[in-house]
């Protein structure tokens, strides 16, 4: 468990009184890190590609066909996936947990740290989550395993995570696809 | 956008769970519905409870489906609830919900129903009060009055259980002079408040007392509540619905008390103002009803 965190009301430690915030604009976050987008870029895809269970969460914001944005992103996250070669677990809320759905597989933002510890996930990208879905599973997932976070947000970033890039609409994705599948050629995976 | 946010991306139909899929192709939102949402859609909507975590039998569980099955458009409604055993059942229906603090339901949903109306003014948003008899006749019932003074326009529905049931059968103001739970071990000493009529004398233009005997007979009342509260004010439902495990009954004996009680305690009690029964006629000219 983790230690009493530094506000004394959550025992979860948060990124921000450890003075990481999110990264400038144009710019993105590794661990306390502000470095450029590439760089993260090649850092996420690099560790998504090591690491052990890899796996992509995309949240309501891309599993539901809202707008033409996020019909694009879809395609470009399952595309993403093969090139990582990664797992997805679908992150969707807005919907009723009936009993039956096994919680521990099937990720829940109240207890995400589950299905990560219970799949021994080492390496996440979070894309399309909700904000406020996003800082509490981060903030648990950072506390309370090893996995290498990653926040693929359209808006500001999540400090919580391990690697962070912002404001990811579609062309943003196709460029990472094609830096990850570089890394892919380079570390011959 | 509206439904939009409700259908899966083709991309990531592999990875949904059957019970989300099978949400977003059965489910009755009212845009989708060529015939009016109602009690027939019972045995196999998937959003109306297909499972539940209340006892074998709960008369409070089967009242809460039929209220469901009644919402005249159930995307554009939001459900305030308070702390009971029905609170234990919202985290299983695909509907906007907002359980707020013990008594303060109403409260809650006057301000949701002020910000709706100002944040869409070209929708009409509903906004339905489900409480027990503890948060409503109890510790909310100042909260619950003023809002009917106010005018709020919203629905205030009541499952009067006669008890706090879920945590170990305290009195409660609703609950019949006489009665001996576990913890009134001498027997309640003043009468029930009857807050059919308190609704009645505080504003409300349609206040019902009855029993979740009849599902046809409930979700009447609960369309009608609910329309009642969006044009013309507040509306109120008082309906029995005993706590089978504090009274001393067997999972299938719910229906039988409820019935009893409808030629006694529960006989039917109905107000309606004049400006909502004319409103209510032009609904029903309108095939609204």
């Amino acid at each position: 468990m983790a230690n009493q965190g530094p506000a004394y009301y959550s025992p979860y430690p948060a990124a921000t009184y450890e003075g990481v915030i999110t990264p400038p604009e144009g710019k993105a976050l590794l661990l306390e890190d502000v470095v450029d987008e590439e760089t993260a870029m090649r850092e996420i895809a690099k560790q998504m590609l090591t690491k052990e269970n890899a796996t992509i969460f995309p949240g309501p914001q891309v599993l539901y066909a809202w707008s033409d944005e996020a019909k694009r992103k879809a395609t470009l996250i399952k595309e993403m996936a093969e090139v990582l070669n990664a797992n997805m677990i679908p992150m969707y809320d807005y919907r009723p947990k009936y009993p039956k759905i096994d919680a521990e597989v099937e990720i829940n933002p109240n207890h995400p740290n589950l299905t990560i510890w219970e799949n021994k996930i080492k390496a996440a990208i979070f894309i399309g989550v909700h904000c406020h879905y996003a800082n509490v599973a981060l903030k648990i997932v950072r506390a309370e395993t090893d996995c290498y976070t990653i926040a693929m947000c359209a808006l500001s970033g999540h400090e919580d995570a391990m690697a962070t890039i912002r404001d990811q609409h579609a062309s943003d994705l196709e460029k990472f696809i094609k830096i990850a599948k570089e890394v892919k050629s380079e570390l011959g995976v | 956008m509206a439904l939009d946010i409700y259908k899966i991306n083709p991309e990531f139909r592999d990875i949904m769970p059957q019970e989300i899929i099978d949400l977003e192709e059965k489910a009755t939102w009212s845009v989708k519905m060529d015939k009016p949402r109602g009690i027939k859609e019972l045995p196999d909507t998937k959003e109306l409870l297909e499972e539940h975590s209340l006892c074998a039998g709960c008369p409070e569980a089967a009242a809460l489906r039929y209220v469901l099955s009644a919402l005249p458009k159930p995307e554009d409604t939001i459900i305030v609830n308070s702390t009971g055993c029905t609170s234990l059942m919202f985290p299983h229906i695909a509907l906007h919900t907002v359980h707020s603090l013990f008594g303060n339901q109403n409260a809650v949903a006057s301000g949701i129903k002020r910000v709706l109306d100002w944040r869409f003014p070209d929708i009409e948003k509903d906004v339905v009060v489900l409480a027990g008899d503890g948060a409503t006749v109890d510790i909310g019932l100042d909260y619950t009055l003023q809002s009917f003074f106010r005018q709020e326009n919203i629905t205030t529905i009541c499952f009067d259980n006669e008890v706090y049931a879920n945590t170990g059968g305290q009195e409660s103001g609703a609950t019949a002079k006489g009665q001996v739970f576990k913890m009134a071990p001498m027997g309640k000493k003043f009468d029930k408040v009857p807050m059919w009529e308190l609704a009645t004398t505080s504003g409300c233009h349609y206040s019902v007392n009855m029993t979740a005997s009849a599902p046809k007979a409930v979700a009447r009342a609960v369309r009608e509540a609910i329309l009642i509260a969006r044009e013309i004010g507040p509306t109120f439902l008082n309906i029995y619905t005993p706590c089978i495990l504090e009274i001393g009954l067997s999972a299938n004996e719910g229906l039988g008390e409820m019935k009893d009680q409808d030629k006694d305690r529960f006989a039917s009690y109905k107000h309606v103002s004049p400006e909502a029964e004319e409103f209510l006629k032009k609904c029903k000219e309108e095939g609204r009803i």
